[in-house]
Order: structure tokens, then C-alpha cells, then sequence
């Protein structure tokens, strides 16, 4: 009985962790309001708890917007999945993403960034007590989990092909996976990771590895040939990292779980073209 | 958009969503059936199961279904059906579907069985069969005949529910889908390519069921 407890208890946990209201909200403050889109459901990075939003974009956001004569009031979070993304800001729907929001080439030909703001790295997180998992190379025969489709699934696919891999749709489950050891580690980007490990719920139970071996260059998505808006947040994002508020941005929302950004961070912002 | 044809394997997803569709089809025509022939028992103890699970599955969304085979059947409980995760989670997608498709086969037949006029059963019984004589003879040859219909919207329905099972990872359509979104960004050309691929798949079996429910009707 117990047993068939927990297995309920699990699957609602984890869908109702999918399970995001749409929409953004924002207190009322006299002048023009501008939508900023950011992830909804990413501890650390861009989470919404309530009508209140945490993590980095969040703060690198909220910084960008102070620099174009924005109250934090005046911006309004809109929920920016993926999968959206490119559309959301062509179409108007948002002013400037902040969401974990990799800079490729394949994406630069719908949308212009600025930045990056942070380079992270692909990484694994284990149980804390876990001292068998070192790298990717350590992987034989262990579970490891990972969301269908994302750039780390197919990564990790690419360069060792022997690694027993589980997709779920949301790190949210893989990480419920790794807590009740169905899985040993799970993959994406260690700020993402560091995120999940800085949780409350989940700190002192998982570590992260701490070997980044990609890099993700996190950039701000903007539309397509903005070149005058994209010096502007480019410009934020130098002051951001000058006067000190980047680094704290960073130690306040990664920091719990230990994370040092890897080298080459600060990054210094890309030209706009 | 060709191009993405050129460098993604369309094809090899949409095989896949088709054996998993195909698999949990039988599954759920098996376990449908299975169920209705509870219901349509006399013994009120296998009309109470089957009835329980109907509700059940007829109400528990899928995803819910799916979630819960990776995070606790797998995990928790420690059921494996393969001996690795691929294989694993294929074989829970194909029960989770059968499962969940049974619960609406059997509502299905459950109508058939309302086509047949309550005194064939009557007829069937005084002649002297017995209740597993009067199924098999009389009952579920002309309930089949009755269903073939809704039983052709559940199928359809199943085609397209198994993009559900790419939430744990199984790499069929949906999945690709997925992948391509992530490495060419989302376009309106990608989702005209799985979009007709299912219309490809979905609309000419619509058709048939429709012919087949016309010809196979029991003329009364």
C-alpha cells in the first residue's frame, strides 16, 4: 500500500511540476509595460512561484528592463517555452527573451541575440553520496536521464552512444527520477543543474559533478535585425557585469548549490550585427 | 523544409509510431473485449470489475498514464519490461496505451451490444445456450458488426495518442518532432510535415471504417 502511494504520489508530483499557468501578471505602475519572456518552470533560472518570479534571467532581465527606464512593476513575464520561442519574438508577442536561451546559428537566422550572459556547460548531476560518476566517461552502465529532444540528449547520444539513456519531458521528472534512484544522473546545462541542486527539497541530496563539457553561450533573444535595441541590452549587460551586480546575481541564484560558472565567464557580449 | 527530410529520419519515427500503434491496438482490442464480456456477465462481482475499470482508465488522462509507468511502476516499483531504458519504455507506452484504449473499445462494443434487440439473448437462452455459448454465437459476432464505427474514432484516436508516449521518450514522431524544434527552431514547415504525416496515416482509415461500418452493418 505504501508502495502504491508513493507511485501515485510521484506521478502527480511530477505532472503537476509540468504544469504551468500561462500568461504573465504584474503589479499596476503608471507608464508603458514591457513583456519579457522567460521560463516558468527553471528553479535558479526562471521560476514562478506564485506571482513571484525568481532566478537568473529573471534578474538579468529585470536589470536589462531598469536600464530602458523600466520599473521591475512595468515588466510583464510571459511564459516562453522552447519550442516558442523564435515565434514569440517575430511575431511581437515579447520584447526580449531571457530563458536559458542558447545562442546557435540555426536559431540566429529567425532571431538576433545579445550577448551571451553566461556561458554554461553541459554537466551530470548525481546523489550526493554518489562518488562513482566523475564525467561522462564514467557513465558505463549507469541510468542516466535526460529530455526528449533537448541539445544535451542528443549531445550526450552523439559522443557516447553506449550510455543507457531515459527521456522524460521535464528535468522536473528526471530529477524526481534521480532522488528515488531509478536513475544515476541526469544531464543538461550545469546552471540549470546547480538550479535544481540549490532547491530546498532537493539540497544536500544531489551534487553537481562540477566538469562541464560543452559550452552554451546563454544569450538574450531580441528580433531579427534590431541592431539599435540590441546595442542597448548589450550595453546592460557590460554595466551589469561591471558594477558588480552579475556576480551577484549569480552567487545569489546558482550559488546554494556551489556553482562556479565556468571559465570565461563573464563573457564578454558578442557585437551586434 | 525538404531539406529537414533529407537530414532527419521522418520515415523511421512515423515506423515507429506505427508498430506502436499497431501493438497496443491488439492490446486494446484484446483487453477491451475482455472487459466488455465482464460487464455483459451475469455475475454482479465481474460486472463491479469491469465497471472499475472503465472509470478508471476512462478518466485517468494519458499522460498521467505514461508519467506513471517511468517514475512509478519502473522506478518505484521496479517493473522493467525490457532490459534497457529504450526497450523499457517502449513496452510501457504499448501497455499504457492498450490499457487506457481498452477502457473505450469496450464502451464501444458495450453500444454494439445495444444494436441487438434484447430478445435475441432471450432466444438465445431458451433454446437452451449457455451464457459463454450465447456470447460467442449470438451476441459479440453482431455487437463486432454494430461497433465497427466507434471502433474505427478509437483507433484513429489511437494513432494520434501515440505522441503522448514521447513524454518518456519513446523516439517516434513525436519525438522527432521535437528534436528538429530544438536544432532548426520551430517552424510552421515542421509542423506541416507531422501534421500530414498523420493525416496521412489517420485519414484514409477513417474512410474505410466508414465503408466497412455501412457493409458490415447487421440489416435488420
Amino acid at each position: 500500500m505504501k508502495k502504491i502511494l508513493a507511485v501515485v504520489a510521484a506521478a502527480a508530483l511530477a505532472t503537476s511540476l509540468t504544469a504551468c499557468a500561462s500568461g504573465g501578471s504584474g503589479a499596476s505602475a503608471g507608464g508603458e509595460k514591457i513583456k519579457v519572456g522567460i521560463k516558468f518552470d527553471q528553479p535558479g533560472l526562471g521560476l514562478k512561484q506564485g506571482d513571484k518570479y525568481t532566478g537568473l534571467d529573471v534578474d538579468v532581465a529585470t536589470y536589462i528592463a531598469g536600464k530602458l527606464g523600466k520599473t521591475p512593476a512595468q515588466i510583464e513575464w510571459v511564459q516562453t517555452q522552447s519550442a516558442q520561442r523564435e515565434d514569440m519574438i517575430s511575431s511581437g508577442q515579447v520584447k526580449f527573451i531571457v530563458a536559458t536561451y542558447s545562442i546557435t546559428d540555426a536559431r540566429k537566422a529567425k532571431v538576433s541575440f545579445a550577448g551571451p550572459y553566461l556561458i554554461a556547460g553541459q554537466d551530470l548531476l548525481v546523489r550526493a553520496d554518489d562518488t562513482s560518476i566523475t564525467g561522462p566517461e564514467t557513465l558505463a552502465g549507469k541510468k542516466l536521464c535526460s529530455v526528449a529532444g533537448s541539445t544535451s540528449a542528443q549531445k550526450i547520444k552523439d559522443k557516447y552512444p553506449a550510455v543507457d539513456l531515459q527521456n522524460m519531458s521535464t528535468y522536473s521528472e528526471c530529477v524526481a527520477a534521480l532522488v528515488s534512484k531509478g536513475v544515476d544522473a541526469l544531464t543538461t546545462d550545469d546552471s540549470i543543474l546547480s538550479g535544481y541542486a540549490s532547491q530546498d527539497q532537493y539540497k544536500g541530496k544531489v551534487k553537481v559533478v562540477g566538469k562541464p563539457f560543452t559550452q552554451e553561450r546563454y544569450g538574450v533573444g531580441l528580433k531579427k535585425g534590431d541592431t539599435a535595441f540590441c546595442t542597448q541590452v548589450t550595453d546592460a549587460l557590460k554595466a551589469m557585469v561591471s558594477d558588480g551586480s552579475w556576480q551577484k546575481a549569480v552567487d545569489a541564484n546558482l550559488g546554494p548549490a556551489g556553482y562556479k560558472p565556468q571559465t570565461g565567464n563573464p563573457p564578454a557580449p558578442d557585437a551586434c550585427a | 523544409m525538404l531539406d529537414i527530410l533529407s537530414r532527419y529520419n521522418v520515415l523511421l519515427a512515423f515506423g515507429l509510431t506505427l508498430l506502436l500503434a499497431f501493438l497496443s491496438a491488439i492490446g486494446a482490442l484484446i483487453i477491451g473485449t475482455i472487459v466488455a464480456i465482464l460487464r455483459l456477465s451475469p455475475a454482479r462481482i465481474l460486472q463491479t470489475i469491469g465497471a472499475a475499470f472503465v472509470t478508471i482508465f476512462i478518466n485517468t488522462p494519458l499522460t498521467l498514464l505514461m508519467v506513471a509507468s517511468i517514475l512509478g511502476f519502473t522506478y518505484i516499483l521496479g517493473i522493467r519490461l525490457g532490459a534497457n531504458t529504450t526497450d523499457n519504455a517502449f513496452w510501457w507506452a504499448v501497455v499504457m496505451l492498450s490499457l487506457y484504449h481498452a477502457a473505450f473499445v469496450c464502451e464501444a462494443l458495450r453500444s454494439g451490444v445495444n444494436t441487438i434487440p434484447a430478445g435475441q439473448a432471450e432466444a438465445a437462452r431458451s433454446i437452451g445456450l449457455t451464457f459463454g455459448q450465447s456470447l460467442r454465437e449470438v451476441i459479440l459476432p453482431q455487437a463486432f458488426r454494430g461497433a465497427i464505427a466507434p471502433l474505427g474514432s478509437t483507433l484513429i484516436a489511437l494513432i494520434k495518442n501515440t505522441t503522448v508516449a514521447a513524454i518518456i521518450g519513446v523516439a517516434e514522431a513525436a519525438g522527432l518532432m521535437a528534436t528538429i524544434i530544438e536544432n532548426e527552431t520551430g517552424g510552421l514547415g515542421v509542423f506541416f510535415i507531422f501534421a500530414v504525416g498523420f493525416v496521412i496515416l489517420t485519414l484514409p482509415l477513417g474512410v474505410w471504417f466508414t465503408e466497412l461500418s455501412r457493409k458490415l452493418a447487421v440489416k435488420r
